[in-house]
């Protein structure tokens, strides 16, 4: 199935059969229709990015930018190539929506990027696919190949003398290429190392061309904003604040899985269509936006609406809408170890303060964690985090700073106690009993 | 160097990019070419440098750069399991520790008849079925519970 349980739902609405992702049944389910309206009674450039702008739809990603803001940065007069990209490197931790776009509705995907060629006046595309996700990269692979045939890619689509040509670019094992330049670099055939910005990418983007680069589910929504209209796809959310929004719920509820809800819908509704806590345990602490998003206390959480404005007056960002639910059975510690073992792993080198503060903060982490940590260490994480904190070319420095600050804010005493008594406050067999992995003797 | 085959996939994916950018081409290459021959030996990198017409060293940084190119060789099966908060929730460290004692390996380590390589991944976007692991860099395997992980090693003999 594709959505676990949908409020309003939208871009995953009626995708219960077997072979929703098959070009046939994206077209019964009124597929193509809006390439097809938009080129055939040749709508306006202005008047396609006008509608989007209306639906303020955000940046599905992480960022949240208005997508219909950042179409009009597009030179789509200036002579000679320019690109669209697709972002679908979903590696954020507690991510997963995207995978199940490109499961289920892929041809919602190429239609809207298709739209976006003709409204920013770009004749090329590509995708980029997490290649964690090769069964999907290469089901996308397969969506084009249909859609080529079917005329809705390609050369003169549908008469319309309109051009683009759309592929398929893996990624092989690097969380940075989900960062926009980063992602450009790499489908150049280079280390995924993010540029320095300005230029941004509508200027200066692939092959030094202006480009383009959304997200999956942003995408996915254009054609539905299209059918409908950008003012109602606006009022299904809330001001600002435009339309549904797939959720990933991961962690210590029922039902982990994908959500689709309007933006603006409360936490406490989320949980219960995830059939509430594991186990009935108490809800201890959420990351609302993937990974990179500050931690928020449970009882905050359980007050908060799920929209960008509400989860930032809750103290985090909505990210990428990735929720990771953590009941009383987590040890912040050693949750916040594994989080920095990421961001160090996967820190791509190039800015000293992210290379070496990533490693610090890990190593301080899980020396705490494990017992060695000293009264000094707190005060030594919150000046690495400082002298990482906006001094980087790109976000992953502040990603990884951000989790250690709110975490340190919000369970300090969770990580003095370790340091005073040399363990955790959560027993281990109650922490193992948690993650609810029967059967341990192999 | 390289099969018929594999230099038909090469051509294939050079075509997706504009002439003169062929080097676009080189992360697809180098994991066809690791799919022919298991691991990325230099030579296999040198071929697909040599292919499209850039540095080798251009190649290596790829190669080196991107976590699912195997620069070493591994076993028959190289099995990637996530232990990343989300899954960990959910038994992915669980899951991991199942597999290192039923394989009798660490992670980064081969078993002694070549069959299996077992490696710590970092998020595969796929949080929600946790515990989660690849095979061979191709096949998600989901919800990896101690029943599923040995159905897994079973087929993979």
């Amino acid at each position: 199935m594709a959505m676990l349980g949908s409020i309003n739902g939208v871009l995953m609405e009626g995708l219960d059969g077997d072979n929703t992702w098959c070009l046939k049944d994206y077209v019964a389910r009124g597929g193509y229709a809006q390439l097809r309206r938009i080129l055939e009674n040749r709508m306006s450039q202005e008047e396609v990015i006008s509608e989007v702008k209306k639906s303020v739809l955000r940046g599905r990603g992480g960022a949240g930018f208005p997508t219909g803001l950042k179409w009009s940065f597009m030179p789509r007069s200036f002579p000679g190539d320019k690109y669209v990209v697709c972002n679908t490197d979903e590696g954020e931790p507690g991510t997963f929506k995207d995978r199940d776009i490109m499961r289920y509705n892929p041809h919602a995907v190429i239609e809207g990027m298709a739209i976006a060629g003709y409204a920013m006046g770009a004749n090329r595309g590509y995708n980029y696919v997490h290649g964690e996700i090769w069964e999907l990269y290469k089901r996308f692979e397969e969506a084009l190949d249909e859609a080529r045939a079917a005329g809705f890619i390609g050369q003169n689509i549908l008469g319309s003398g309109f051009n683009f040509e759309l592929f398929a670019h893996h990624g092989y094992g690097a969380y940075i290429c989900g960062e926009e330049t980063a992602l450009l670099e790499s489908i150049e055939g280079k280390k995924g190392q993010p540029r320095f910005k300005p230029p941004f990418p509508a200027s200066f983007g692939l092959y030094g061309k202006p480009t383009t680069i959304n997200n999956t589910e942003t995408f996915a929504a254009i054609p539905f904003i299209l059918k409908m209209g950008g003012e109602e796809f606006l009022n299904l959310g809330k001001p600002n604040n435009g339309g549904t929004k797939l959720f990933s719920v991961s962690g210590h509820v029922n039902r982990p899985g994908n959500y689709e809800i309007p933006l603006g819908t409360p936490f406490a509704t989320l949980l219960e269509m995830c059939g509430g806590m594991r186990g009935g345990r108490q809800l201890k602490a959420v990351i609302p936006g993937g990974s990179s998003a500050p931690v928020v206390p449970g009882a905050v959480m359980m007050d908060a609406t799920m929209d960008y404005d509400g989860i930032s007056k809750a103290g985090s960002m909505l990210g990428s809408g990735a929720v990771i639910v953590m009941d009383e059975t987590v040890c912040m510690v050693k949750a916040l170890e594994r989080l920095s073992f990421f961001y160090y792993e996967e820190s791509c080198g190039q800015c000293t303060p992210c290379r070496e503060g990533t490693a610090w903060m890990y190593k301080v982490v899980h020396r705490i964690e494990n017992g060695l940590g000293k009264a000094e260490d707190l005060d030594l994480l919150g000046s690495v985090l400082g002298n990482i904190m906006g001094r980087t070319i790109c976000a992953l420095g502040d990603a990884a700073a951000l989790p250690v600050q709110s975490f340190l804010r919000h369970f300090g005493s969770e990580f003095e106690y370790h340091i005073e008594h040399k363990t955790c406050l959560v027993p281990k067999d109650v922490q193992w009993a948690g993650s609810g992995f029967h059967k341990v003797q192999a | 160097m390289f099969s018929a085959e594999t230099l038909q996939k090469f051509a294939r994916e050079v075509s997706k990019y504009p002439a003169d950018q062929k080097q676009s081409a080189v992360m697809a290459c180098l994991a066809l070419a690791q799919e022919e021959q298991g691991w990325l030996p230099p030579e296999a990198i040198e071929g697909v440098a040599a292919y499209l017409g850039m540095a080798p060293i251009a190649a290596y940084e790829v190669a080196s750069f991107y976590n699912m190119y195997d620069l070493k060789p591994v076993g028959k099966y190289k099995i990637t399991v996530c232990t990343n908060l989300p899954c960990a929730l959910s038994g992915g460290y669980h899951a991991g520790e199942y597999v290192q004692k039923k394989l009798g390996i660490g992670y980064g380590e081969t078993t002694v008849d070549g069959v299996f390589s077992l490696k710590e991944g970092e998020c595969m976007g796929a949080c929600g079925d946790a515990p989660v692991m690849i095979v061979n860099n191709r096949t998600m395997c989901s919800h990896m519970l101690p029943e599923q992980i040995d159905k897994l090693l079973e087929e993979c003999k």
